[in-house]
C-alpha cells in the first residue's frame, strides 16, 4: 500500500501565483496609463474647442439696425447730372452725413431719445463701414439718388459687444469708446424692433477691415487666398510627388545616390517651415520676380514644404502593394510601366490620396512661411477669380487668425476665434474626405 | 492623367507669369506694427474713395520695413516703409548702395507711451525717477551705486501703493523700447542722481565715451524677474496683466484708448496722458511716427502719390480725423508736411 498524499498544487488557473498576479497588475496599470493618456488629450481638446466656440460663435451674428435712408440728390449728386464721374467726387464723408441725418430723423420720428445723449454720440453707434457700402451701392446704381431706401446697417463693435455680453453698463462707464447713454439708446432701438442680429454672411465673404471697424472685418479674401493656394499646391504637389515616389520605389537602382536622396527627403520633411519662407523670398520674389503677397508665391512655398510629406506617404502606399501583384503582371508579359500604371498605382491610390489630403491640410494651417513673402498683410481688394488672380495680393485663413489676434480692439478676439472655427471646419472636411476615400477604396490582402 | 494635364497647364501659367513682367497696380506698404493700424485705416478709406485699389499694408517692425524699402528700385520692392523711429544713417547708406537715392521722410503725427495697470487696482502717479528706481539693475542709494533692493512700489516712493513691483516692458526688438529707454529710464537715471554716479566711475577715452558708458549702465534693467520683457505685442501685455493684476504694463496710447475699460492709466509727473497733453508736450513720453517713401516709384506705381497725399490730408491725419480718433497725436506742423509731400521733396542728410 503506497501512501502517496496528493501534493497540493502550488499554482493553478484558479489560484494565480505571485508572479502571475504581478504580471496581471502590470497589464492593468498599463491599460490605465493608456486610458489616462487618451483622457488627458481629449480633455485638452475639449477645453480648446470649448474656448474657441465660446469666444468665436458670436462672430457669425452681427447686430444691425434697419432704418430708411433718404438719398438726397443735393448731397449725393450736386451737379444733378447723374454722371458717374461727377458723383464719384462725393466721398464717404458726404455719404456718412446722409446716413447720419437719416438716422437722426428716424430716431426723432420713432420718438427714441435718451437724456444727455448728443446727436454726435447717437449717430456714432452706427458702423463707419456703412458710408463706404452706401457709396458703392449708389455709384453702381445712380438711379437710387432721390429715393428713400431701407438699409440694414451694422452697429459699431461696442454696441454689438453689449448684446453679446462683452460690454456692460459698468464697463461702458470707464470705456472711452462707448457711453452708457449709447447703450440705453441701443436698448430703446431693440425694444422698437429696429435692431436685429442676422447671420453675418459678410464675415465669410467680406474683406478685412481696419482697427476702427471690427464689425466689418470678414474672411472673404483669406478664404479665396487659401483656396487658390490649395488648388495650386495640389496641382503641383500630387503629380511631382507621385512621379518622384514611383520612380524611387519602382525604377530607381539601389545605390549610394538613391540612398542619399532618400535620406534627404526625410530630412526635408523635418525642416522648420519658416526656412521654406526664407527660400521662397530669395528664389520666387527676389530672383524670379513674382509679385509679393500673391497666392502663387505662397502656394509655391507651401508646395516645397508639403512635397516631402507627400513623397513619404506615397512611397509607403506603393510599398504596401504586395509584390505578388507585380509578379503576376510581369509574369503575363506586362512591361514594367504597364505593371506600375495598370496595377500598382490604382491599388496604392487610396493611400496616396490620404497622404496628399493630410499634406494639404498641414499646408492649409501654415502661417510661418507666409510671413516672409508678404502674405501677412492688410489686403482690402478681392483677388480676381480667374487664374490670373493667383498673382493678386491675398492673405490666408491662418494668417487672418494671427493678424486679428494682434489688434487692439477687443472685438477682434471674437473674430479671431470665429476665423479659427472656419479654419477648423475646412480641416475637418479635408480630414473626413481622407478617411472617406480610404474606407471607400481600401483593399485588404 | 487628369492631374498631369492640370499640372502641366499650371506650370505653363507659372512660366507665363515669370516671363511677362507683372505690372503692379497697388501700393505696397510695410514696416512698424505701431503704425500698422493707422496705415490700414488710411488704406481702407483710400480704397473706398479713390479709383485705385487699396494699398497692401504689412507689419513686421520698423527696422525690417526700412531694410525692405532699401532693397532696391523696381516693382517687386516695396514703396513705403512705416517707421516708429527715425531712419538711421546705416539704412540711408544701404539704400544708396542699392540705388534708392531719393527717400521722402513723412512725419504724420506722434504716439504716446503710457504705463497702465489693471482697472481694479490702485492709482499710480509715477515719475521717471520712480520707474528707474523700481526697475533698474542698480540705483543710487545714499550717494553710492547699489544693487536694486526695492520689492514694493512703496519702497521706491512712499506715496505709491505698497504693491509688489512687477512691470511688463516692451522687448528690445520693439521700437517702443527705444522711447522707453531714452524718455523714461535715462531721464529717471538722471533725475535720481544715478547717472552722475555712473558718469564719475565710467571708463572711456573722452567725455563722449564716458557718457555713452553711463547711459548704457542706466539702461540695464533688473534681472530678478520684476521687470519682464514682452517680445509679443500689446495684446500679450494685456493678457499678462489679466493674469497678474498687480503688475504694471507699458502700452501705446491708442491701445490704451481702445481698452480703457480694462486698464487704469498711470500719470507721469502728474500729467494724464491724452492726445492733448502729448501734443502740448506736457506728457513727456512720446515719439514721432514716420513713413518713408521711395521717390523713384512716384508716377510708376499708380495711386502712390494720391495715397501719401491722402494720408497727410486734414481729413485723415488732422486733429479731427479718424487717425486722431484712434489715438494719433496730430502733428502741429501738418501743413508743412502736406506742402513737402505735394512738392515731393526728398529728405536731406541726417543732422
Amino acid at each position: 500500500m503506497t501512501d502517496t498524499a496528493t501534493p497540493t498544487p502550488t499554482e493553478s488557473l484558479l489560484r494565480p501565483s505571485r508572479l502571475m498576479s504581478r504580471r496581471n497588475a502590470a497589464e492593468r496599470r498599463f491599460r490605465l496609463y493608456g486610458i489616462t493618456a487618451i483622457a488627458i488629450s481629449l480633455l485638452v481638446l475639449a477645453i480648446m474647442l470649448f474656448t474657441i466656440l465660446r469666444d468665436g460663435v458670436s462672430a457669425f451674428r452681427q447686430t444691425s439696425v434697419t432704418f430708411p435712408v433718404v438719398l438726397t440728390a443735393e448731397a449725393l449728386d450736386p451737379s444733378g447730372s447723374l454722371d458717374a464721374a461727377a458723383m464719384a467726387k462725393v466721398t464717404t464723408i458726404g455719404y456718412g452725413k446722409v446716413i447720419d441725418s437719416s438716422f437722426l430723423a428716424f430716431l426723432q420720428a420713432e420718438g427714441l431719445a435718451v437724456d444727455g445723449l448728443s446727436d454726435k454720440d447717437a449717430r456714432a453707434i452706427l458702423s463707419k463701414e456703412a458710408a463706404g457700402q452706401l457709396r458703392a451701392q449708389v455709384l453702381a446704381e445712380p438711379a437710387l439718388v432721390g429715393q428713400t431706401i431701407t438699409m440694414t446697417i451694422w452697429t459699431n463693435a461696442r454696441i454689438d459687444g453689449y448684446f453679446k455680453g462683452r460690454v456692460t453698463m459698468e464697463s461702458a462707464e470707464r470705456d472711452g469708446n462707448v457711453s452708457p447713454e449709447q447703450l440705453q439708446l441701443a436698448d430703446l432701438l431693440a425694444e422698437n424692433g429696429a435692431l436685429s442680429r442676422p447671420f453675418n454672411w459678410q464675415f465669410l465673404t467680406g474683406p478685412d477691415a481696419s482697427d476702427q471697424r471690427p464689425e466689418a472685418a470678414g474672411l472673404g479674401i483669406s478664404i479665396i487666398g487659401s483656396i487658390f493656394m490649395m488648388i495650386i499646391v495640389a496641382l503641383l504637389c500630387v503629380p511631382i510627388g507621385v512621379a518622384a515616389s514611383i520612380y524611387l520605389e519602382e525604377f530607381a537602382p539601389k545605390n549610394r545616390w538613391t540612398d542619399l536622396i532618400e535620406v534627404n527627403i526625410s530630412n526635408l520633411a523635418a525642416v522648420p517651415s519658416i526656412v521654406y519662407g526664407i527660400l521662397g523670398l530669395a528664389v520666387f520674389i527676389n530672383f524670379a520676380g513674382f509679385p509679393q503677397s500673391s497666392s502663387l508665391v505662397g502656394a509655391l512655398v507651401l508646395t516645397l514644404m508639403t512635397l516631402p510629406t507627400i513623397i513619404i506617404a506615397t512611397r509607403s502606399a506603393i510599398r504596401a502593394v504586395p509584390p505578388s501583384i507585380r509578379d503576376a503582371a510581369l509574369g503575363i508579359g506586362a512591361s514594367k510601366m504597364q505593371t506600375v500604371f495598370h496595377h500598382v498605382l490604382p491599388l496604392a491610390m487610396p493611400g496616396i490620396l490620404t497622404g496628399a489630403i493630410l499634406g494639404l491640410a498641414t499646408a492649409l494651417g501654415e502661417t510661418a512661411p507666409l510671413l516672409l513673402i508678404g502674405m501677412v498683410a492688410f489686403v482690402d481688394n478681392y483677388p480676381s477669380l480667374s487664374a490670373a488672380g493667383a498673382l493678386d495680393p491675398a492673405t490666408a485663413l491662418p494668417v487672418q487668425v494671427y493678424g486679428w489676434a494682434q489688434r487692439s480692439d477687443p472685438a477682434f478676439i471674437e473674430r479671431s476665434s470665429g476665423a479659427i472655427i472656419v479654419l477648423l471646419i475646412f480641416l475637418v472636411i479635408m480630414n473626413a474626405a481622407a478617411i472617406l476615400l480610404r474606407r471607400r477604396f481600401e483593399r485588404r490582402w | 492623367m487628369f492631374f498631369l494635364k492640370l499640372s502641366v497647364s499650371s506650370i505653363a501659367m507659372t512660366a507665363i507669369a515669370a516671363t511677362s513682367a507683372v505690372a503692379r497696380d497697388q501700393v505696397q506698404v510695410t514696416g512698424s506694427s505701431t503704425v500698422l493700424p493707422y496705415a490700414t485705416i488710411v488704406a481702407e478709406a483710400f480704397g473706398e474713395n479713390f479709383d485705385f485699389p487699396s494699398p497692401v499694408v504689412e507689419g513686421g517692425g520698423s527696422g525690417a520695413g526700412r531694410k525692405k524699402l532699401c532693397e532696391g528700385v523696381g516693382e517687386n520692392t516695396v514703396d513705403i516703409a512705416n517707421s516708429s523711429s527715425r531712419i538711421s544713417q546705416s539704412d540711408i547708406d544701404l539704400c544708396a548702395t542699392n540705388g534708392v537715392t531719393e527717400i521722402m521722410e513723412v512725419r504724420f503725427g506722434y504716439d504716446g507711451i503710457v504705463f497702465a495697470s489693471a482697472a481694479a487696482g490702485p492709482e499710480f502717479a509715477l515719475t521717471p525717477a520712480d520707474i528707474y528706481n523700481a526697475l533698474a539693475a542698480s540705483v543710487a542709494k545714499d550717494g553710492a551705486i547699489a544693487a536694486n533692493a526695492a520689492t514694493t512700489w512703496a519702497d521706491v516712493n512712499a506715496s505709491l501703493p505698497a504693491q509688489d513691483i512687477l512691470a511688463f516692458v516692451p522687448g528690445t526688438k520693439h521700437g517702443t523700447r527705444e522711447v522707453f529707454d531714452t524718455k523714461v529710464i535715462i531721464q529717471g537715471c538722471k533725475d535720481s542722481g544715478a547717472y552722475d554716479l555712473f558718469l564719475a566711475s565710467a571708463e572711456g577715452a573722452d567725455d563722449g565715451e564716458k557718457e555713452d558708458a553711463a547711459e548704457a549702465s542706466c539702461m540695464e534693467l533688473r534681472t530678478d524677474g520684476r521687470s519682464v520683457d514682452i517680445d509679443g505685442d500689446y495684446t500679450e501685455t494685456l493678457a499678462r496683466l489679466d493674469a497678474d493684476p498687480t503688475a504694471v504694463g507699458v502700452f501705446g496710447l491708442s491701445f490704451y484708448q481702445n481698452n480703457t475699460d480694462k486698464l487704469r492709466v498711470a500719470t507721469m509727473n502728474g500729467v494724464v496722458p491724452s492726445t492733448e497733453s502729448i501734443a502740448s508736450g506736457e506728457y513727456p513720453v512720446s515719439r514721432p511716427l514716420f513713413f518713408y517713401v521711395k521717390k523713384a516709384h512716384i508716377g510708376v506705381i499708380p495711386g502712390l502719390k494720391e495715397y501719401i497725399e491722402f494720408f497727410v490730408s486734414d481729413d485723415m491725419a488732422g486733429p479731427d480725423g479718424p487717425l486722431a480718433e484712434y489715438g494719433l497725436v496730430s502733428d502741429p506742423e501738418l501743413a508743412a508736411t502736406q506742402a513737402m509731400v505735394a512738392a515731393e521733396t526728398p529728405m536731406g542728410p541726417l543732422e
